[in-house]
């Protein structure tokens, strides 16, 4: 076998942004507070009712149904996109926790009653499922867990396929509260959904760009700079945050998202209006 | 429309289910026709179905060194990684490439949600876990690649790709994808699922759980038997020898229809048909072999044998090998990707164990008994999931594909 053949570096544009936490519910918000221009709101945000859902179902959803199709509206609208043309990744380090508590806890003492809509609600990809039939998309949606590198794999795995296929596409990362017993072994607090469209090349919706490979060695997880960031450190999707705090900054620095101990995603912002890596 | 794809190396596989660990079992119940399925005897209350057991999981702990990772779903990750000599394989690509250049990438649907279904079971007083069986690392879906990549000592991209049914299907994808990049060198690609409460009750809560072993595309089939599989491969770039196993192309789509039924006409399916065919660089005429989703559900062999009989020829041979396995949901991708590189490899059109009428919605195409001493050059594998999500996967062997 020859070496790698991985010597050209990719870069992915991005073109749509949306965020969503009770306290930073959209990324107008969000953004004044990493840049440490405006403050969270008081009281927080009630789940949010995204319109892709069908009416009924914007209640009775999962909450992390809720919150990533939320994003995900958000961040295809920002980029000025439709949504039935997009690819989508989506990436949760648990799935939703309440959904597998109520699953368990059935299961535990009457496994004959567990509900149909709750099982298939249970799978991973649920939110994905939500997301194409409610937007009409037959392209291709995927659904991934790294545990704690899941925003980092998402982005990877997003990443990959923008530069594999030349083609845009969506990214919707989101997990929510542990709850019942599942809290014991399951450390996730609060709420957090964020969503970017990626695109190989620069557009008149781009926002940023960035130069991305692999880099093997033990990489720390960035520190936030934001207490408003630092007030979601304690949900299972808190990798996402320095990508997110570097986008609201419009920072310069080099960007590494742990993807394991051992390996890292290193992002480096690059200049996108004159596009010379475009070509 | 996709374009085609440069041909991916298989450089070795296995497959470990109900008929036994590694591949030769496997083929044996193809040739020889054989169910692997048993009644239910899974959990404290058994519903009354069958299903496809893998046996001997209970008596064979992780190692010690491994024992933080223990649960169902990773021993059974553990006892198929052995087979065949696959362990081996992974050590020397490590050895070849470097472990930070070897990629994991593996399906499953429930991951280790049974040790968390047994923990509910056993709570403490104050209603949490029963101490020593607190480990954050297994009671999570990526519990199953985490443990795989943390066992074989690898150092790459490390992902679990959970999208039910169609999930170590579309690891084949990804890995393509990471290998045309030049991401990585290697790919162990794969899955794992096992027999839990959430699948057993969950599928039973849909009615889609049959009272006797399944059989797909009958005209009296009446749903699903379930089963547990572990099923890996190691992908990397072609190598360029003579007759190698190859990942020609695949195809994902999405049905956009509904939560647990397939789209009636079939179009998510069609669409990751075509998509598979484009990247593969090949017509529909070309397949040898469909090992079809089949699962015996109502639903889906009914869309699934009106795509197959309107998009290939009569003389196409199609087959479920679920009659055998069971439907192992998250791993199916990898054992059905597995009976496809058997049927190339050994020349053997599965049939379709179990199923004595072929339903009316059959073309010619699904067959029920198997042909030995066939020429198979291309095979192709499909998966359909919970949420429309799709996968199709076309193999074939290097020289031997009729590419356009």
């Amino acid at each position: 076998m020859s070496a790698s053949a991985g010597a050209s570096s990719n870069v992915f544009y991005v073109e749509g942004v949306a965020f969503w936490s009770p306290s930073l519910p959209g990324w107008p918000t969000a953004r004044a507070a990493f840049r440490g221009e405006g403050a969270p709101v008081d009281p927080p945000a009630k789940r949010p009712a995204p319109e892709v859902l069908a009416a009924a179902e914007r209640r009775r959803a999962p909450d992390t149904v809720a919150l990533a199709l939320e994003v995900a509206a958000a961040a295809v609208r920002d980029a000025g996109r439709e949504a039935g043309t997009l690819p989508s990744i989506f990436t949760s380090a648990h799935g939703d926790l309440g959904v597998n508590d109520y699953m368990c806890r059935t299961l535990a003492t009457q496994p004959t009653l567990i509900s149909p809509t709750r099982f298939h609600n249970a799978v991973h990809n649920a939110s994905a499922g939500y997301w194409t039939i409610g937007t009409a998309c037959r392209e291709a949606s995927t659904a991934l867990t790294a545990f704690d590198a899941s925003f980092a794999a998402g982005l990877l795995e997003a990443a990959t396929q923008c530069a594999a296929d030349t083609r845009p596409v969506l990214l919707v990362a989101f997990d929510v509260e542990a709850s019942g017993p599942l809290a014991t072994v399951t450390t996730s607090r609060g709420q957090l959904a964020g969503a970017l469209v990626l695109a190989p090349e620069p557009g008149e919706h781009t926002l940023a760009a960035f130069e991305w490979s692999l880099s093997s060695g033990r990489s720390m997880r960035s520190a936030l700079c934001s207490d408003a960031a630092r007030d979601l450190a304690g949900n299972a999707m808190a990798d996402a945050l320095p990508f997110f705090e570097s986008l609201a900054m419009g920072a310069a620095e080099p960007l590494m998202l742990p993807l394991s101990p051992y390996l890292a995603f290193r992002l480096v912002p690059v200049s996108f209006r004159s596009s010379p890596l475009a070509s | 429309m996709s374009q085609p794809v440069l041909p991916i190396q298989i450089s070795a596989y296995t497959v470990t289910t109900a008929a036994g660990t590694g591949k030769r079992p496997l083929l044996a119940a193809m040739r020889e026709q054989r169910s692997a399925l048993t009644a239910n005897d899974f959990g404290p209350e058994p519903l009354p179905t069958w299903i496809g057991r893998v046996a001997g999981i209970e008596s064979a702990p992780l190692p010690r060194s491994l024992a933080d990772w223990e649960c169902r779903n990773n021993r059974l990750a553990w006892l198929g990684l052995a087979g065949d000599a696959f362990v081996d394989a992974v050590l020397e690509a490590r050895e070849r490439h470097g472990a930070a250049r070897v990629a994991v990438v593996l399906g499953t649907s429930t991951s280790s949600i049974g040790a968390t279904e047994d923990a509910y079971r056993r709570l403490d007083a104050d209603g949490r876990f029963p101490e020593g069986e607190r480990n954050p690392l297994v009671h999570t879906p990526h519990s199953l690649a985490n443990f795989v990549q943390h066992a074989l000592g690898l150092t790459g991209p490390c992902v679990t790709i959970s999208t039910a049914c169609s999930s170590s299907a579309k690891v084949f994808a990804a890995a393509e994808r990471m290998l045309r990049l030049g991401l990585v060198d290697a790919v162990l690609v794969g899955g794992v699922d096992t027999l839990c409460g959430s699948v057993l009750f969950g599928f039973n809560a849909l009615q889609l759980v049959s009272p006797a072993p399944c059989r797909p595309f009958d005209a009296e089939r009446d749903g699903i038997s379930i089963g547990e599989a572990a099923g890996f491969a190691l992908l990397e770039r072609s190598g360029g020898s003579a007759r190698e196993l190859q990942l020609l192309g695949y195809g994902e789509s999405s049905d956009a229809h509904h939560m647990s039924t397939p789209h009636p006409e079939g179009l998510g399916a069609e669409r990751a048909l075509d998509d598979a065919l484009a990247r593969a660089g090949l017509d529909a005429s070309a397949v040898d072999y469909i090992n079809l989703h089949g699962t015996a559900s109502t639903k889906n062999d009914e869309v699934e044998a009106a795509v197959v009989a309107r998009r290939f020829p009569a003389g196409t041979h199609a087959s479920s090998t679920k009659g055998i396995t069971g439907h192992t949901l998250g791993a199916a991708g990898i054992v059905e990707a597995a009976a496809s590189l058997l049927a190339i490899e050994h020349g053997l059109l599965p049939g379709t164990v179990n199923t004595r009428l072929l339903d009316a919605a059959c073309g010619a195409q699904v067959r029920i008994e198997p042909r030995p001493n066939a020429d198979v050059r291309i095979a192709l594998s499909n998966s359909f999931g919970f949420g429309g999500n799709n996968c199709v996967l076309v193999f074939g062997r290097s020289g031997e594909s009729p590419r356009a």
